[in-house]
């Protein structure tokens, strides 16, 4: 048994006495008889610390070790270096180990990482306010919706069919007991096909579930980059949104930031990202980060905490979290969010990241992780049977298809020592969607190339 | 490629830097200042003697602010380094198409790696964190957390793994979400678990939503969700999301939910019950079996939230009081650190009734003793993107394996034990509202302390504690107690801390109460502004520049 509880036998004996007990079952005198665990739970006993630091390593060892497993998917999840200074700053006990900053006379640190935090995605996603962190991706997709749906008191939702699909199940089910309806709008070429648009042509699920016309949508959901890796236009999505008063909801990649219009500039009302690619490892999918920003009209409708400046009595500069009268702990049954928790070491280590990458640096990263997949799809594209997926245009992952099923493929790439892409499915067509980021060598890609070639064959 | 030979414009701020004003609509009075931001190119130096930062230490002792890291920048300045890959160096131009190409990159800012590490050490001497002292807030379980699940989380093998890695590629992950699945069903008594909850509100979320899937399956749908006055807050904005309308059931002269008074509440229309055992009092439900018949009897569901589940390690499980959906937190429970308000985890465990509807997938091991994943039959769907916060799983999983069951039993025995030693100490001279045998924390409130010298507010006695070298405990909630102080030392504190923490507790009350009015005065900051904060808001550093 580990010694993580202090006191010693003569301590419990004494305190015990204290209390006017005989034994330490006394204590829980008020928990019926009935209800008692006899023997205990029903576990081994605990194990020495080296022992479990052995049983740990075992585990994780048979893994296949990011070493021999060389990483080219995505789909949410990106393997980026992270620096020595990301994970020691971030590492630091003192962020780990504090809870959510409610005494802001002894939590400045996490208070003001998160003020620095909250700057970074306001000016990432060109929209003026950012909170301080959902869950992940996916659970700020849901959070966007939500604010919509409060802000416009609409029940429609309009998503594209270039949303990541395990975000857009979790939207599904995350919602599914309010009446809210979600409309896939389809991708012809890998871009939305937004209704009202000219070109595009009728979603084909319009129609509620009881038969009902849909109302107006709330909000459109358009990602760029999308699933497939290619830049869906955000200006038309701001013109489908404009045309039935809809919100315009953008997701975006914090990496692909440095090169690429800003959802704000571009017209956004609300900016959801995943964060994890700013100094998280993918560590089997979590924890990651939520990012969340939104334009001065729905600062009210914020979702989670916000920092803001101020000054304390002696007039000094303070950080506190603020407008807290949205939060669920006040609005309780009222509120549009019950998020509590959230991931402000995770946004600790994405404020760090993007300090060490600096202005030049998230640029560089940005065009490093561009030419690698320009490097790739070249080359991958030059193999008989391999094709685009879908026409338009790409930024950090693209989308081929394959001349043999991609499930398939990925198992003999594994074999072959990549983690060769995720399988997806686009208009009808089975692909593979592919990352490349700033990690990857050209070495490494042409073995990739290499091994394809085998496996296609 | 250097700064001075990057062929982009300046960086930007975006278009909110030029013309932004954060204007919040709503019940904000309109007579506020309203913040301006103007387009400051990045990387100016602003804070005079900032820029370039300076390694010293004077904020740590409080008689500065610390400067944020865009006051520290300095144009040109670089940390960032990237590795040799010989891919082709294309331009920008190149690889995007011209009108989504940004004209410059949106600015960051510009500091050594010096002065990135001096600054950040610098805010961690301006935090407080369970390493450095006790941490009793009531309802947060801060309790110590073994570094050597930190460094079981840190190994390679498990923060390497890409999530839609192949199952027979990541046998180690499978396995162990598996097991730590399995033993938190032992721990609960329930039959099967996710671990797909990012945190304890996203756990109570997709209870309710099994709740709701499940009663669907049996061609009902009620719309009431019943929940004691004293639930935390989380409880009834969950049961809003999840489509429910909340009914507040009020507790009784014990602090109690009475089975009369819940028989009041029962209908056809009445989903299932959340509960919290030990309560949000400290109180363990003493009745909670004949409530669980009732609510079963109504044809509802019984909700457990694990808010509290330390107390009751190997004593008692929520399967046996008769629950059906056990959220637990393993940042309280089971040690995962909170850092500084997450991640936390907040797996789900269910009976075999319910175990068809848990999100998918789910890992399973197969006859060979090797893992796969599985869908349930009647699956929810997905609750996070991957697997769940799968490292703060790692943590728990260690957690779990060094304590073991005699160590868990252990925990919670320390953690009742340190709480009503603590009790015993405060009665007297705090008032006990519900002074009942406690289970791991204690409330106590400052009215009608008899005790205490004049006005003194739970507050300020928060405030007081911080002077003090101790954390504050959780004021104000219950919101069923006036001036609540909910403290709960947790186990991994000594008998020693605990006195102290109890000693410094009676000081406050004895103490003339303008001394807690007046604190802190020795932390980094004294009382914030908090009306400032909200009526003049300023998120970012750009909108508080002039």
């Amino acid at each position: 048994m580990p010694h993580y509880v202090p006191h010693t036998d003569a301590d419990f004996a004494r305190m015990l006495a204290d209390l006017g007990l005989a034994s330490p079952g006394e204590l829980f005198r008020s928990v019926p008889a009935a209800l008692r665990l006899a023997g205990g739970i029903d576990l081994p006993p605990g194990m020495p610390e080296p022992d479990v630091a052995s049983q740990m390593a075992r585990l994780a060892g048979t893994n296949r070790s990011p070493g021999d497993l060389v990483c080219f998917a995505g789909g949410g999840a990106y393997d980026h270096d992270i620096p020595a200074v990301t994970r020691a700053l971030a590492g630091r006990s003192e962020f780990v180990t504090s809870y959510t900053p409610y005494q802001p006379e002894v939590a400045q640190g996490v208070l003001q990482a998160l003020f620095e935090y909250q700057t970074l995605v306001a000016r990432l996603s060109g929209l003026p306010v950012a909170n301080a962190s959902l869950y992940d991706g996916a659970s700020a997709v849901v959070e966007a919706v939500n604010l919509a749906v409060a802000a416009t008191g609409r029940q429609t939702v309009w998503v594209s069919a270039g949303l990541n699909p395990r975000w857009r199940e979790v939207l599904a089910t995350l919602t599914a007991g309010r009446d809210l309806h979600l409309v896939d709008i389809p991708l012809v070429e890998g871009t939305t096909a937004w209704p009202g648009l000219p070109g595009s042509r009728p979603s084909g699920n319009a129609g509620r579930p009881d038969g009902a016309e849909p109302g107006p949508p709330a909000a459109l959901v358009a990602p760029s980059p999308n699933y497939l890796g290619c830049i869906d236009p955000l200006p038309r999505a701001r013109e489908a949104a404009d045309a039935v008063g809809a919100l315009l909801v953008s997701v975006f990649d914090p990496v692909c930031a440095g090169l690429l219009r800003s959802p704000g500039e571009q017209g956004a009302d609300v900016a959801v990202a995943e964060g994890q690619p700013l100094g998280t490892p993918m560590a089997f999918g979590g924890p990651y980060l939520g990012m969340f920003a939104v334009s001065a009209a729905h600062v009210r409708r914020l979702p989670g905490r916000l920092v803001g400046r101020t000054l304390d009595v002696q007039g000094r500069t303070a950080y506190v979290t603020t407008l807290r009268a949205r939060e669920q702990d006040i609005r309780r049954e009222k509120a549009s969010s019950n998020i509590c928790t959230n991931e402000t070491l995770i946004a600790i280590a994405a404020m760090v990241q993007l300090a060490w990458l600096g202005t030049e640096g998230l640029r560089e990263l940005a065009l490093r992780c561009a030419r690698g997949t320009r490097y790739l799809r070249d080359a991958l594209l030059t193999l008989p049977g391999v094709r685009p997926l879908v026409g338009a245009p790409v930024v950090r992952e693209f989308s081929v298809e394959l001349p043999v099923n991609p499930g398939t493929a990925v198992e003999r790439m594994a074999e072959e020592g990549f983690l060769a892409g995720i399988p997806v499915a686009a208009d009808g067509r089975e692909g593979l969607v592919v990352a490349v980021t700033e990690k990857r060598t050209r070495a490494e890609m042409d073995a990739y190339v290499s091994a394809m070639e085998k496996v296609i064959a | 490629m250097s700064p001075t030979s990057s062929p982009d414009p300046s960086p930007d701020l975006g278009p909110a830097a030029a013309h932004g004003q954060i204007a919040a609509p709503g019940p904000a009075p309109s007579s506020a200042p309203v913040p301006t931001r103007a387009a400051v190119p990045a990387g100016a130096p602003v804070a005079p003697g900032a820029a370039g930062g300076r390694a010293w230490s004077a904020p740590l002792l409080g008689h500065e602010a610390e400067p944020t890291v865009f006051d520290l920048s300095v144009p040109g300045r670089r940390s960032a380094s990237f590795r040799t890959t010989g891919v082709p160096e294309w331009s920008a131009h190149e690889l995007v198409p011209a009108d989504e190409l940004r004209p410059g990159p949106p600015a960051i800012a510009e500091v050594s790696e010096r002065d990135l590490v001096a600054h950040m050490t610098r805010l961690s001497h301006r935090q407080y964190s369970v390493d450095l002292g006790a941490y009793p807030l009531g309802s947060c379980t801060m309790k110590y957390n073994p570094k050597v699940c930190d460094e079981a989380a840190a190994l390679p093998g498990l923060t390497g793994a890409h999530p839609a890695t192949p199952a027979p590629y990541v046998q180690g992950w499978l396995s162990l979400l598996w097991s730590l699945a399995d033993a938190l069903c032992r721990v609960t008594g329930m039959h099967a678990a996710t671990l797909q909850p990012p945190a304890g509100a996203a756990g109570e979320l997709t209870g309710l939503l099994l709740m709701r899937a499940w009663h669907k399956d049996k061609g009902r749908s009620p719309g009431k969700i019943l929940i004691p006055d004293s639930a935390h807050g989380t409880n009834p904005a969950s049961v809003s999301l999840a489509g429910y309308r909340t009914v507040s059931v009020p507790s009784d002269e014990r602090g109690l939910v009475k089975p009369a008074t819940l028989q009041g509440f029962l209908d056809d229309d009445i989903a299932g019950i959340m509960l919290t055992n030990p309560n949000t009092l400290g109180l363990f439900e003493e009745d909670i079996a004949e409530l669980a018949a009732m609510v079963h009897e109504a044809g509802g569901l019984l909700y457990y939230d694990g808010a509290n589940l330390n107390a009751i390690l190997g004593v008692t499980r929520p399967g046996d009081m008769g629950f059906d959906i056990v959220h637990l937190n393993l940042h309280k429970t089971f040690a995962v650190p909170h850092g500084g308000g997450g991640p936390g985890a907040g797996p789900v465990a269910v009976t075999a009734a319910l175990a068809d509807f848990l999100p998918g997938p789910t890992p399973q091991r197969l006859d060979d003793g090797s893992f796969t994943w599985v869908q349930p039959a009647k699956s929810i769907g997905r609750i996070h993107g991957w697997h769940g916060n799968a490292l703060a799983l790692a943590r728990a999983w260690a957690y779990i394996l060094a304590n073991g069951s005699d160590g868990l039993r252990q925990v919670s025995q320390a953690a009742v034990l340190n709480a009503n030693w603590l009790l015993a100490q405060l009665r007297g001279t705090y008032t006990v509202p519900y002074d009942r045998p406690a289970m791991h924390e204690v409330v106590v409130s400052t009215k009608g302390a008899p005790g205490t010298s004049g006005e003194l507010h739970a507050l300020d006695v928060g405030k007081r504690l911080l002077e003090k070298g101790f954390h504050a405990p959780t004021v104000y909630f219950p919101l069923v107690v006036p001036e609540a102080l909910m403290i709960e030392p947790t186990e991994t504190e000594s008998p020693e801390t605990v006195a102290a923490l109890a000693q410094a507790l009676l000081e406050i009350a004895h103490e003339p109460a303008q001394l807690a009015a007046a604190a802190p005065r020795t932390t980094p900051i004294g009382r914030a502004d908090e009306a400032l904060a909200a009526r003049s808001l300023v998120p970012t550093w750009d909108a508080g520049r002039p």
